[in-house]
C-alpha cells in the first residue's frame, strides 16, 4: 500500500466531515465572538481570552467560569462550577469508544481535545448511519467536522476581544450572558426528569442566595442531577 | 474581578487541563469497561442541572440595576427561554433574546 492510496482513502470522509462542519460556523462564530466581548468587558487581557478558547474549547464553561469570575467566586469554585458544564462530555468519550478506542493513542488524544458537542454529534450520527466505515475513515471523518469550526472558535474570540474594548456600557452586556445560557440550556429541557432537574436548580440556587459565591451554586446542581436521575428511573419504572 | 495575572491563567490551565481529561476519559483511560448506569444518568443531567441555577439569580436580580428585579431583562429571559424551547435552537434563541432586550430598551428610552 503506497502513501498515495492510504490519502484517497480518508481524503473523502475528511472532505465528507468538513462539508457537514460548515453550517456550524453559523453557531460557532457569533458564540465567541460573544465569550470574546464578555471577556473584555469582565476585564482579561487578550492572551487569557484566547487562552481560553485554545485550552478549553468548550462554549458554556467558557461563559460559566467568566460568570463565576465576575462574581468574585474563590478559584476552586470558579473551576468547579465550570468543569461541571463539562462533565456531560464523559458521556460523549465513552459513546466514542466503540467507534474510535482502536485508534493509535494521538488520534484518540486529538479527537479528545475536539471533543465538543458539534463533532461529537455530527460524528456519532455518521458512524451509526455507515456502519461498514473504517477506524482510520472515522478518525478523518470528525477531523474534518472540526477543521472548519475551530479556526473559528479562536479567531472570532480574537475580534470580540478587540471589539469589546470598544462597547459602551448602555449595551446592557451584563444581560447578554444570561441570554446565552437560557439558550443553550432550554433546547437541552426535553423531558419530565431535565423539567424537574431544571426547577429544581433554579429554586435552590434562589433560596440558597445568601451563601458564598458558588456555594449555592454546587448545592443546588447536585441536587438537581439527583432529581433528574432519580425522576427518570421513577418514570421508566411506571412504564414498565 | 479581583484576581492576579497569575490566578487567571492558573484558572485557565487547570480548566484546560481538566475539560481534556474529561473528554480523555473513556476514549483516552477508562476504555470499554462498563461504567454504573447510575453515574452515566447523573452526568446527563449536568448541562441542566448547573446552568439555570446559576442564571436564575442573575434574571431575578440583575447586577446592573443594583438588584432590583428589571422588566427588561425578565422580558427578554422569557423570550429567550420560550424561543429555545420552541424551536430547539440555540441561535434562535439568542436573537430573540437580544432583539427583545434591545428593542424594550430602545422603546423606553424613547418613551
Amino acid at each position: 500500500m503506497t502513501t498515495s492510496t492510504v490519502k484517497t482513502q480518508t481524503s473523502a470522509p475528511y472532505w465528507a466531515g468538513f462539508r457537514d462542519g460548515l453550517p456550524f460556523i453559523l453557531m460557532a462564530a457569533p458564540f465567541a465572538m460573544v465569550f470574546g466581548v464578555i471577556a473584555t468587558d469582565a476585564g482579561l487581557t487578550l492572551a487569557q481570552g484566547m487562552g481560553f478558547s485554545v485550552l478549553v474549547i468548550a462554549g458554556a464553561s467558557q461563559f460559566a467560569a467568566i460568570q463565576m469570575m465576575i462574581e468574585n467566586a474563590s478559584i476552586a469554585f470558579v473551576l468547579l462550577a465550570a468543569l461541571a458544564v463539562n462533565l456531560r462530555m464523559a458521556m460523549y468519550s465513552a459513546a466514542l469508544v466503540p467507534y474510535l478506542g482502536a485508534a493509535p493513542l494521538w488520534k484518540r488524544a486529538l479527537v479528545s481535545y475536539l471533543n465538543f458537542d458539534q463533532t461529537y454529534i455530527v460524528s456519532v450520527a455518521r458512524y451509526e448511519s455507515r456502519p461498514e466505515m473504517t477506524v482510520p475513515e472515522r478518525f478523518a471523518y470528525f477531523f474534518g467536522v472540526a477543521t472548519p469550526i475551530v479556526p473559528f472558535w479562536v479567531g472570532m474570540t480574537m475580534v470580540g476581544m478587540v471589539a469589546g474594548a470598544a462597547i459602551p456600557e448602555a449595551w446592557a452586556l451584563d444581560f447578554i450572558m444570561p441570554i446565552m445560557f437560557l439558550a443553550m440550556v432550554a433546547p437541552m429541557v426535553k423531558s419530565l426528569a431535565h423539567v424537574a432537574a431544571t426547577c429544581v436548580s433554579i429554586s435552590v440556587a434562589l433560596a440558597l442566595i445568601g451563601l458564598p459565591s458558588g456555594t449555592g451554586l454546587l448545592i443546588a446542581a447536585g441536587a438537581a442531577m439527583l432529581t433528574g436521575a432519580l425522576v427518570e428511573i421513577w418514570i421508566e419504572g411506571r412504564q414498565k | 474581578m479581583t484576581y492576579s495575572d497569575a490566578q487567571i491563567w492558573t484558572i485557565i490551565a487547570i480548566l484546560g487541563a481538566g475539560t481534556f481529561l474529561i473528554r480523555f476519559s473513556f476514549l483516552g483511560l477508562i476504555g470499554d469497561r462498563p461504567m454504573p448506569s447510575f453515574v452515566l444518568r447523573l452526568l446527563r443531567f449536568t448541562p441542566v442541572a448547573v446552568l439555570p441555577g446559576m442564571v436564575a439569580p442573575l434574571v431575578i436580580w440583575p447586577p446592573a440595576t443594583g438588584g432590583t428585579l428589571d422588566p427588561l431583562r425578565l422580558c427578554a429571559a422569557l423570550v429567550t427561554v420560550a424561543v429555545g424551547i420552541w424551536t430547539r435552537n440555540v441561535l434562535w434563541a439568542i436573537v430573540a433574546g437580544a432583539l427583545t432586550l434591545y428593542s424594550a430598551m430602545g422603546l423606553t428610552a424613547l418613551l
